[in-house]
């Protein structure tokens, strides 16, 4: 049974790792800011879950394992906020994305407000 | 009734945290849930926006819901950035968010970033911007699949 457990989390954590290493490799190969955050979501979600993951598996069950849930509930919550946060500044800064296409004059345009995303 | 409920919350995240049960302890820790609570109820951020208890019910399905489709799309992402030519078509699109409450538009605009491969870049009233890596992940996010998904967890 243990010997599964470890297994198991084994798997999880080498694949956490695997998904980090990639979201490093994109974090170098993409041209732009906005396409930079692409890779790094994939640390962040795929990369940090997995690994958590394994690690509850290590802790087995008890508070431990309750305080890892909490971690990934926090990372879960707080890095889209981060993620938009920082894509919103550059928006600001002026910096143009790199766009293949561009349908962002399709929008309503919100009173007020730009529709090129910039919020007031 | 949602102090209540805001209280009994805190205390259960003081047990999981403290990992003492000594009576004292103990005390101290319901007695600091419900002062906590009794000023968020003074400061008035126990209504829906400041603890949304009521979607927890639609969040038990919602959740594996989402980890699934992170798991797809980060899986696409990684072979764009594993692949030699790094085939991306960045596109940037403008969404209406059929959510009606802060909550729900806030988790509709939060799942588009926690999937890899979109952003949300921006957000007036239900008007998202949304950056996508490439062209397919913006058309998904156009057809509204993930859209009526919230709103359906919105309304559990």
């Amino acid at each position: 049974m243990s010997l599964v457990v470890d297994l198991l989390s084994w798997l999880l954590i080498v694949l956490g790792s695997f998904f980090a290493i990639v979201g490093g490799i994109g974090l170098v190969r993409m041209p732009d800011v906005y396409t930079r955050i692409h890779a790094a979501s994939v640390i962040d979600t795929l990369g940090a879950g997995l690994l958590i993951l394994g690690m509850i598996l290590q802790a087995g069950f008890g508070l431990v394992a309750l305080k890892l849930t909490f971690i990934l509930a926090l990372f879960f919550f707080f890095t889209p906020v981060v993620a938009h946060a920082l894509a919103q500044a550059a928006l600001h800064e002026e910096i143009e994305p790199l766009l293949a296409e561009d349908r962002r004059g399709r929008g309503d345009g919100p009173a007020g407000g730009g529709t090129d995303g910039r919020q007031p | 009734m949602r102090t209540v409920s805001l209280a009994c919350f805190l205390f259960a995240f003081w047990l999981a945290l403290s990992g003492h049960y000594t009576p004292m302890l103990i005390t101290i820790g319901a007695v600091c849930a419900i002062l906590c609570a009794l000023v968020a109820a003074r400061v008035g951020v126990t209504e829906t926006e400041g603890h949304p208890v009521h979607l927890l019910r639609g969040a038990i399905t919602y959740w594996p819901w989402l980890a699934c489709e992170i798991a797809k799309s980060g899986w696409a992402v990684t072979k764009i950035i594993l692949h030699p030519r790094l085939p991306i078509s960045p596109t940037m699109t403008v969404v209406t968010a059929s959510p009606r409450t802060a909550p729900g538009i806030v988790t509709y605009a939060n799942s588009i970033t926690l999937t890899p491969g979109t952003i949300t870049v921006g957000v007036n009233g239900n008007q998202l911007t949304v950056h996508a890596l490439v062209r397919e992940g913006a058309d998904d996010i156009e057809a509204g699949g993930m859209d009526a998904r919230v709103t359906r967890f919105e309304d559990a």
